[in-house]
């Protein structure tokens, strides 16, 4: 049992604070995503909870344990650094067996465990190579393969594959979410790249200038963003927005159209809606067409919507050119409203 | 011009330099260790060899290194782990350490005598305390131990921060990362030094221990000081050849033979603490 609470964790470096009370439980056996920008603070996050860092303020418990004061060596965590930090005087199997042989495993053990998650990251032949003599890519794999060599409780990936290249990634997540899964560990992994979250993850965690912003599962951050980050940083293109007027009470005009919408005294908000969440028709918002973009099963078309972009997109038999005009029609079901102070979902 | 010429081409000057100030000297040393009444011959270090000061001065020397370099090597590795965790203070304290490095050998003997001395400070202090009612010879012809433990004190204190400057400045190249990592993976402190600050530190120690050990082999002042000639040593008898004797031709073999350990010993450590290239940082 690993369980993961982080209890308002705060972060300062002198003047700058680099996480703002962070509150986040991780289940059990879970596959947590920290998702965000460069410069977010997910690795701060990250080294708060292996120990590599003391929280300005703030409690931090592992399995029923407060572990803020213990030094990371009793966590019984195994972390994958984002600079990898592979041992340059030891070999890459020795790189491996590192942790095995602190806890003084017995030698057949060692070489069971480093064969085997050698195996599984595809390096079982460089393992007799120094650091120095490895590629980016292969040397993220030692750092990968050290991690799971010691079958933690816990494990921190700090963007583990983002050295790969794009096949090589997409195998590798897989096989790294069966092992985790199998092997039943909690895992926290850092990544700035949405499409491995989405793939990975059974909770996202959405931060931004160190603050979770939401954290839910992939298709919930999708669908329903609690606030316009959210939206505007997650799905490719992003969300659109555009600002409603208020007509009368729960009833809002988007560049042309009147639609029903949330009760609200202000007297502006924001409508949002996905690409594809849209149609053409003879009936929606008024849109100049920009730019087509053919990309075989769907064609993405940029627009103008009253002086913003909007991006659409359609299905590749759709007639459009520069210049037309469009009537996109928004789904009902998944237009999200957002508060323009807060930014909120309303 | 060839890009591959321009290094030599660049460090010609201070080629010449050595050549002129360093081998030429160092040329005719070697001619007079070789020569006698204008042949050549072995009988300098023949008689080198054959006096019975020889042996002693050989022993005296090694066993004084021996003693020494190993201790220094630990208090500087010590006193280098405690500079490189302060965070801040950092230099202050390493120019506090590096004090006795300012100081001559001579000097240091000088300062070490008045400690050790039939009306020094540890007598003065001695008898204060009731310890004692009336002067000790540490230093006497008889007391060979003390003399030897005052001379090894007294190079313990002055040459062990230039070992510790020099892990100092190798301890700050060790990326911090490899520390973090070790500590994640299960190292507690003394295994991170065992395990990755010692193979990491290679390059510095060599460094460290290889000048240690020279200047070892060629004590002199201190020994002078505080000894006499009670504690022979290599150097010493170097000086006595040439100066005492007034036989130029042994001593410049004798000078020789330090060269020839001195590098010998040189060899051993570039060889033992060898980091191989794919394993450097
Ligand atoms: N030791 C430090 N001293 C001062 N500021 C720091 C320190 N470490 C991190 N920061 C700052 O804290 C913020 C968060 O950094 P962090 O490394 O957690 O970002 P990140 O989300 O991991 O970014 P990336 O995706 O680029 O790795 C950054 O603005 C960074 O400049
Ligand atoms: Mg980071």
């Amino acid at each position: 049992m690993a369980e993961i609470v982080i209890k308002q964790v705060a972060k300062r470096f002198g003047g700058f604070t680099a996480l703002h009370s962070i509150d986040l439980t991780i289940t059990d056996q879970e596959f947590m995503v920290l998702l965000g920008a460069s410069g977010c603070g997910k690795t701060t996050l990250l080294r708060i909870v292996a120990g590599l860092e003391t929280p300005s303020q703030g409690e931090v418990w592992i399995g029923g344990r407060r572990v803020d004061h213990l030094p990371p060596r009793d966590r019984g965590i195994a972390m994958v650094f984002q600079n990898y930090a592979v041992f340059p005087h030891l070999t890459v199997f020795e790189n491996i067996a590192f942790g095995l042989r602190m806890k003084k495993l017995p030698q057949q053990e060692v070489d069971g465990r480093v064969n085997r998650t050698a195996e599984l990251m595809h390096i079982e032949q460089l393992l007799k190579r120094y650091s120095g003599q490895l590629s980016g890519g292969q040397r993220q794999r030692v750092a990968v393969a050290r991690a799971l060599a010691m079958e933690p409780d816990v494990i921190l990936m700090d963007e583990p594959l983002s050295n790969l290249d794009a096949l090589l990634r997409l195998e590798m997540r897989a096989e790294l979410k069966g092992v985790l899964a199998a092997s039943k560990t909690t895992t926290i992994y850092v990544t700035h790249d949405q499409v491995e979250a989405m793939s990975l993850a059974d909770r996202i965690a959405v931060m931004h200038q160190g603050r979770i912003v939401q954290a839910a599962s992939p298709v919930e951050v999708y669908r329903n963003p609690a606030a316009r980050f959210v939206g505007s940083f997650i799905g490719n293109p992003p969300m659109n927005f555009i600002p409603a007027t208020k007509t009368a009470n729960g009833s809002w005009t988007v560049a042309g159209l009147t639609l029903p919408g949330p009760k609200s005294d202000k007297q502006t908000i924001e409508f949002a809606i996905r690409p594809e969440d849209v149609d053409a028709g003879n009936e929606g918002i008024n849109a100049t067409v920009r730019v087509v973009e053919p990309l075989g099963p769907h064609t993405l078309v940029t627009c103008d919507v009253e002086g913003g972009l909007f991006r659409a997109i359609l299905e590749s038999n759709a007639a459009v050119a520069v210049g037309d005009h469009l009537r996109l029609a928004p789904k009902p079901d998944r237009i999200r409203w957002f508060d323009p102070e807060t930014t909120n979902a309303l | 011009m060839h890009g591959k010429a321009l290094p030599y081409l660049l460090l010609m000057p201070a080629t010449l330099f050595l050549c002129v100030f360093f081998l030429y000297p160092f040329a005719l040393v070697a001619f007079e260790a070789f020569t006698r009444d204008g042949g050549f011959t072995l009988d300098n270090f023949r008689t080198m060899a054959g006096s019975w000061k020889f042996p002693v001065t050989v022993r005296n020397t090694l066993l004084l290194s021996a003693i020494v370099v190993p201790i220094q090597l630990v208090m500087a590795l010590l006193m280098a782990t405690m500079v490189s965790r302060l965070e801040t203070g950092r230099s202050t304290a390493l120019y506090i350490f590096a004090i006795p490095l300012g100081i001559s050998d001579l000097a240091a003997g000088l300062i070490w005598l008045a400690i050790f001395d039939q009306s020094g400070f540890l007598n003065t202090l001695l008898s204060n305390l009731g310890v004692i009612d009336r002067p000790v010879m540490f230093l006497g012809y008889q007391s060979k131990l003390t003399i030897f433990i005052a001379v090894a004190l007294a190079e313990i204190w002055r040459a062990t921060a230039i070992m510790m400057v020099i892990l100092v400045a190798g301890m700050g190249l060790i990326p911090r990362e490899y520390y973090e990592a070790a500590e994640v993976f299960g190292a507690s402190p003394w295994k991170r030094f065992i395990k990755i600050t010692l193979p990491l530190l290679r390059p510095s120690l060599q460094t460290a221990i290889i000048l240690r050990v020279i200047l070892a082999f060629e004590v002199f002042a201190v020994v002078a000081a505080l000894g006499g000639t009670n504690l022979p040593v290599l150097m010493g008898e170097t000086y006595n050849w040439q100066f005492t004797l007034q036989d130029r031709n042994v001593a410049a073999a004798m000078a020789l033979f330090i060269l020839a350990i001195s590098i010998g010993f040189t060899l051993f450590f570039l060889r033992v603490l060898r980091v191989p290239k794919e394993a450097r940082i």
